[in-house]
């Protein structure tokens, strides 16, 4: 017998009860990340000409002179050129790598023609290096490099788009506080890196990475009216077009060829216009992939062009064969000194000391000599820094930094024996010279390893948390399924417990003056609710069980999972993901058909020639013929395999090819070819829009006049056709003619908007009135009273009316039968059965189309293939479950282990078919435009909402779809019984068909309204156990990411890995509270209208 | 049950290890460079065709099944055919099955094809050595409480170890160990050979060991 108590309160605590336990998990992936991601400190020092680095004075008779602060300078200007994304081989010639045969035809090759020309004609006046950039590559990083000459930390990498002012000193407030005018022009970063700093500045937005020529042309018009001006003494001009064309079209398009040809025109111009005093740095902020992204740190990424040129001599020799690899900060110590400048405080490159052994003429002993001076400041500064940072934080390895003082007093002191006697021998120079870049460079390599500074107490608590939390997940998922399972103490206990912990907590610091840090405020208050409520359990419910009981999970699922967790702790798999998760879902899934062949349940058991032993024969006829599970089987694995098609390669593996599909069709070069994409992709949405209608039509509910019903036969269309003109639109936005222009982009902004406006009408409507019944009205008040005569009197309370509703049903059922059998209805049997059997996956479904429609606008145009794909595969996973799954009336309804973890490795599955990686360089920025081409200005929130939605939206589908795990089998028990009466039989048959064959007709998800009580808990153990799948993995993220901190990979595969699985398990959660919120408000909607009628017959 | 049927199946399932084992020592001898990694197809073929002879000679000598009743030339002949259809068919069942799971459609097809022939040799043969052309005895052995004798619940046990073993097979590949056995298939035969010497060994001692519990219907 159910408890009495009000379902609603039920339904109410349930939702609170899951969102309490996604606040565990958040708080402990709060906690574990405040450990595990690094922040480096920035000193706030500044370095100043008055003041020597170190205690030695500056080098001989220069300070005071005009110009001069630690060493004199050698330029008086600077022409600073940065071209976003100029990888080092792109200023490389096109060379034949077999004699005799013509050279490798590439369109980033060979363009960049007038540095090789500089180079051979001027060997003295030129360099090309290859600076080696050091990871994170994104551009916003890279200038904090460049002008700090530090090593901005991983953390810094997500805030790209919300880059602040640099606090740390830099050159160009060393070149404003020493009165030189810097004029810049570009890239728009550089006004929130450097507010204020500049004597003229001309931003370009630099957001928009379709637009390939806006920034370029806008400093090609002031570059060279600016040069020729004269009013600047450093002149800095950032190009993005090469960038963008990388993220737009990858290095292998034709429009790289043209835009690196626009380049080597303006360092021509350059060129020709540099006067005697100035120095020309042309430099790449970092290089970048195959398909032409950037920020991990692959070979490619970290390997940027600089290119050094200056009208008079520079450089003692003529350049090596092979350009020499220097780091990208050394060019901040450099330019410092050559432009007569201190070394910015934070620095840690080391000076290019090719640069200060003066020009070919000079001395072999003299230029030694200026190179171990500049080299000796360089060290100074270094050390002083290093001196003041261990001071502050205890970073640094203690044992390193002693070594590296010890190293540094050594070469300092035979630098200062070397000065007081200069008849000195080179040799002993030299060896001073390679003592102080063995400083620098151990220096150098220290910082590299010291600032990955992990709290292992915050780790090791978060990841106590999160494993705490799964095992509640556990506990409360096997105690939620027992008779007497308290569900208003349920809340009551954890919420007044967590609120005094953390009152006490904030009491505390209080008391002691200590700052308030929320991360720790949230885990105490997990902590306080947490543990009496374990203890609770424990001792209520869960030491009167045997300990293999709160181990639900049956073997080979539990096999399977382990085996999922443990690939979190290798990188190759994580590497491996997207072919690694397929290959579980296949297993599992012929696992299921397997299981149900072995367990009888496929075939009939008159087949299997001897009698079976044993008690386990199955209850009840299959409910699937052998056939059938296994052409669901196949097409599942068929299924998964077509999305996988849909692959994108992960950077660490070269041999592997991405998928020519995830590209938006407007890169596609080829007419025909586009248009038979487009025509398949708008094909695609055809067939959702078409399986989704006809899905609803074959359960009756698009009969219905109800709004939402309305909006699926009018809306959806609508926004399929909108789509469809917007991928149009998008795909061919380059051949449009000039007058249309204006009209495109008015419609590329108005479409995607109309999409997502609509999806969101369509969803209000369906939280409005999400019951999609017809009443038929012919049939109105005279038949509805007879239909209710059975009941004396309205029902005294809620409880009454849940109880009778199903009973109302049931007579309603049976009224439309006897009409129609009388009438010889040509139309189908039940109506209204239908539509009230499957109201709640109705909502489901229509959800989560409308949810698809706006997150596919946000993907490139062929993963409409993918959706299609995902629905399908969804749709054969159910109703493969659905045989496995029995129906238990009137309960307790359990959702299987095996249902739940299918359904989350689809989830994943789904992550990698739709074209995304768990890195940094894969996420789809593009989608930030969809509906915004022009950019969003300084808002941030929705650009990354966008992105985020993009990433996401498996995550999404799937964690509100979840509970369509639990109504599917009511659904499928439709089946059986209509098969029956498709039987030709005539009406005289029908007329005298006895009454009890009626009764027998499928209630489908009324069932669930029969037992409210097990219909609350079933959805509770669904939710408990979906978020204890994937809890599970992210504690396995955490886990391997901390076991394995010191990994080589760490930050190339297991950082990135937890950050989108801790991502995506937020999103996740919420969907899931949010498709189980979906349900409740569907059952309610069922309540109300269930005492509509009730009231109506009474009147 | 006897234990002289347990010691003839523990002899039949020796045999049948020592002749995965003489596959592997024996060509060696005649054929220059082999080794079952470098010549992983000429082994494959050459494990595929002993494993299917001596099953074959050990079922023909030992008929562990009852014979049946019409025994014309047509008939064995008619069955003997339907038994080599339905081996092919297997093959290429499990050629679409693995392609499902992910092996390369176009490239390294032969590989991929001998794979599922090994793996048909030892999953299909036995079967059909043991039960014949007849689907629906095989489902019976494969399902709960279906087995009749000890020689049908060794079949089931070596055949689960077999799939097993070429299902475990397939982990080293995305390891970047970069040894010559991680590449496609030769990992994935090698479990699959693995799991069914393991099948074959365990499957005798298995049956010893619960003798006790195990009552069939015809014995
Ligand atoms: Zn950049
Ligand atoms: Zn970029």
């Amino acid at each position: 017998i159910p408890s009495p108590a009000p379902t609603r309160m039920q339904k109410v605590s349930v939702l609170l009860f899951l969102a309490w336990v996604c606040f565990l998990f958040y708080a402990g992936i709060a906690l574990f990340t405040s450990g595990f991601l690094l922040t480096r400190l920035e000193l706030t020092n500044h370095s100043s000409c008055q003041e020597p680095p170190g205690p030695e004075p500056l080098p001989t008779g220069h300070q005071g002179e005009p110009g001069a602060c630690w060493m004199a300078s050698r330029f008086s200007r600077v022409v600073l050129v940065l071209i976003d994304a100029l990888r080092f081989d792109f200023a490389q010639p096109q060379v034949s790598h077999i004699p005799g045969e013509p050279p490798v035809s590439l369109p980033f090759l060979g363009k960049l023609s007038s540095l090789q020309r500089i180079l051979e004609i001027q060997p003295y006046h030129a360099r090309l290096y290859r600076s080696q950039v050091d990871p994170p590559t994104t551009t916003m990083q890279r200038l904090k490099a460049l002008t700090t000459g530090s090593l901005p930390t991983f953390i810094d990498a997500g805030s790209n788009f919300a880059s602040h002012a640099i606090v740390e000193d830099n050159l160009i407030k060393q070149l404003t506080s020493a009165g030189r005018r810097v004029v810049f022009m570009g890239d728009d970063t550089w006004k929130d890196l450097f507010p204020g700093a500049f004597s003229q500045a001309f931003f370009f937005p630099s957001f928009n990475v379709r637009d390939l020529h806006t920034v370029d042309n806008g400093i090609l018009e002031h570059l060279y009216p600016t040069m020729d001006g004269g009013e600047w003494d450093v002149l800095i001009a950032h190009f993005l077009g090469v960038d963008h064309c990388g993220h737009k079209h990858g290095p292998h398009h034709p429009e790289m060829a043209k835009k690196l040809s626009q380049m080597d025109q303006m360092i021509q111009g350059l060129v020709e216009r540099l006067e005697n005093d100035t120095l020309l740095v042309v430099a790449g902020d970092h290089g970048m992939t195959m398909n032409g992204d950037h920020g991990g740190d692959s070979e490619l990424e970290v390997s940027a062009a600089l290119f050094l040129y200056s009208p008079t001599a520079l450089f003692p020799s003529t350049p090596p064969e092979e350009p020499e690899v220097v780091p990208q900060v050394s060019l901040v110590p450099t330019l410092a000194l050559l432009l007569g400048l201190p070394i910015p405080f934070g620095n840690i490159g080391e000076v290019m000391t090719e640069l200060f052994s003066g020009n070919k003429d000079s001395q072999p002993y003299s230029s030694a000599l200026a190179q171990a001076s500049a080299l000796h400041l360089n060290a100074q500064q270094v050390s002083r820094f290093l001196h003041t940072y261990s001071a502050a934080t205890q970073d640094l390895q203690v044992k390193e930094l002693q070594r590296l003082q010890s190293l540094f007093s050594k070469a300092s002191a035979d630098y200062q024996r070397l000065l007081q006697s200069p008849q000195g021998a080179e040799a002993t120079l030299q060896a001073v010279i390679a003592e102080l870049q063995q400083f620098l460079r151990g220096a150098r390599a220290m910082c590299i390893e010291s600032w990955a500074r992990f709290s292992l107490v915050r780790m090791a608590g978060g990841a106590t948390l999160l494993a705490a939390t799964c095992f509640l997940c556990l506990l409360a998922s096997r105690w939620a399924a027992s008779p007497g399972f308290p569900f208003h103490s349920l809340l009551l206990i954890p919420v007044s417990w967590g609120l005094a912990g953390a009152i006490v907590y904030a009491g505390l610091l209080a008391t002691t003056g200590l700052k308030l840090d929320p991360v720790v405020l949230g885990a105490v208050a997990a902590v306080g609710s947490l543990l009496p409520f374990l203890w609770k359990s424990w001792a209520g419910w869960g030491a009167r069980r045997p300990l293999a009981a709160l181990l639900p999970i049956p073997g080979p699922v539990l096999f399977l999972q382990l085996v999922r967790w443990a690939t979190f702790f290798s990188d190759s798999f994580v590497i491996a993901e997207a072919r690694a998760t397929p290959f579980l879902l296949g297993s599992l899934i012929l696992l299921l058909v397997a299981q149900l062949h072995w367990e009888g349940q496929l075939l009939p058991p008159k087949l299997l020639a001897i009698p079976r032993l044993g008690p386990s024969t199955p209850a009840g006829p299959p409910r699937h013929n052998g056939m059938q599970a296994l052409g669901l089987g196949v097409g599942l694995l068929l299924c998964t395999r077509l999305a996988g098609l849909f692959h994108r390669c992960p950077e660490e593996t070269p041999a592997c090819r991405s998928s020519p599909w995830l590209s938006p069709l407007a890169s596609m070069v080829g007419g025909r070819a586009k248009n038979l994409w487009y025509g398949a992709c708008v094909g695609a949405l055809v067939v959702l829009l078409a399986a989704v209608r006809l899905w609803l039509r074959r359960y009756g509910n698009l009969k219905s006049p109800e709004p939402p019903v309305l909006f699926v036969r009018w809306g959806l269309p609508l926004m399929t056709l909108s789509t469809a003109a917007y991928w149009a639109l998008a795909s061919g936005a380059d051949e449009t003619p000039p007058r249309l222009r204006a009209l495109v982009a008015g419609a590329s902004v108005v479409l995607p908007r109309a999409v997502a406006g609509l999806a969101a009408s369509g969803l209000v409507l369906l939280l409005w009135r999400p019951v999609t019944v017809l009443v038929k009205a012919g049939m109105g008040t005279p038949r509805t009273r007879t239909v209710l005569t059975p009941f004396s009197g309205p029902p005294a309370s809620q409880v009454d009316l849940d109880y009778v509703a199903p009973q109302i049903y049931r007579h309603m059922q049976e009224v439309f039968r006897g009409q129609l059998g009388r009438t010889n209805s040509q139309g189908p049997l039940t109506v209204a059965a239908y539509q009230l059997g499957s109201v709640y996956s109705a909502a489901m479904v229509t959800a989560l189309t409308l949810l698809a429609f706006p997150l596919l606008l946000l993907h490139a145009e062929r993963i409409s293939l993918v959706f299609l794909l995902l629905f399908l595969q969804s749709f054969l996973l159910l109703h493969l479950l659905a045989a496995g799954i029995p129906i238990t009336t009137p309960g307790p309804f359990t959702v299987p282990w095996q249902a739940v973890s299918a359904w989350a490795l689809m989830a994943t599955q789904t992550f990698y078919s739709t074209g995304h990686q768990p890195v940094f360089p894969a996420i789809h920025w593009h989608a930030a435009f969809v509906g915004f081409p022009e950019g969003h200005g300084s808002s941030i929130w929705l650009p990354a909402f966008l992105v985020g939605a993009n990433t996401f939206a498996s995550h999404l589908l799937f964690a509100v779809g979840c509970p369509l795990l639990l109504l599917w089998p009511f659904l499928c028990e439709s089946h059986g019984p209509r098969k029956r009466r498709q039987t030709p039989r005539n009406d005289a048959e029908a007329r005298v068909r006895p009454e009890e064959e009626e009764v027998e007709e499928p209630l489908m998800e009324m069932r669930l309204r029969d037992a409210p009580h097990h219909f609350s808990a079933a959805l509770l153990q669904l939710g408990l156990k979906y978020l204890f799948v994937l809890g599970v993995q992210i504690l396995a993220c955490s886990l391997a990411a901390s076991i394995l901190r010191r990994h080589l990979m760490v930050w190339k595969v297991f950082a990135p890995k937890f950050i989108f699985e801790a991502a995506g398990f937020i999103v996740s959660s919420v969907g899931l509270l949010l498709g189980i919120a979906l349900v409740m408000r569907v059952d309610g909607a069922v309540s109300s209208w269930f005492k509509q009628l009730v009231l109506a017959q009474q009147r | 049950m006897k234990d002289t049927d347990i010691r003839r199946l523990l002899y039949a399932h020796l045999l049948c290890i020592f002749s995965v084992i003489l596959s592997t020592f024996i060509p060696s001898l005649f054929l220059e460079d082999f080794s079952v990694l470098e010549t992983h197809l000429t082994w494959l073929c050459i494990c595929s065709v002993s494993v299917t002879a001596v099953n074959l000679v050990f079922y023909l000598v030992v008929k562990p099944n009852p014979p049946s009743r019409r025994s014309s030339l047509s008939h064995k002949v008619g069955r003997f055919l339907k038994c080599c259809i339905y081996f092919l068919m297997s093959c290429f069942c499990f050629h679409v099955i693995f392609v499902l799971y992910g092996a390369p459609l176009i490239e390294l097809a032969l590989e991929t094809f001998l794979f599922a022939v090994i793996l048909s040799t030892f999953t299909t043969v036995p079967c059909l050595c043991l039960l014949g052309p007849n689907i629906k005895a095989w489902l019976r052995v494969f399902s709960r409480n279906g087995v009749t004798s000890i020689w049908e619940n060794s079949l089931q046990i070596t055949t689960i170890s077999s799939f097993v073993g070429s299902w475990l097979g397939a982990f080293p590949i995305p390891l970047d160990w970069e040894r010559p056995w991680q590449v496609w298939p030769i990992s994935c035969t090698l479990g699959a050979t693995f799991g069914y010497v393991a099948g074959l060994a365990v499957s005798p001692l298995w049956i010893y060991w619960n003798r006790k519990q195990l009552t069939y219907k015809n014995n």
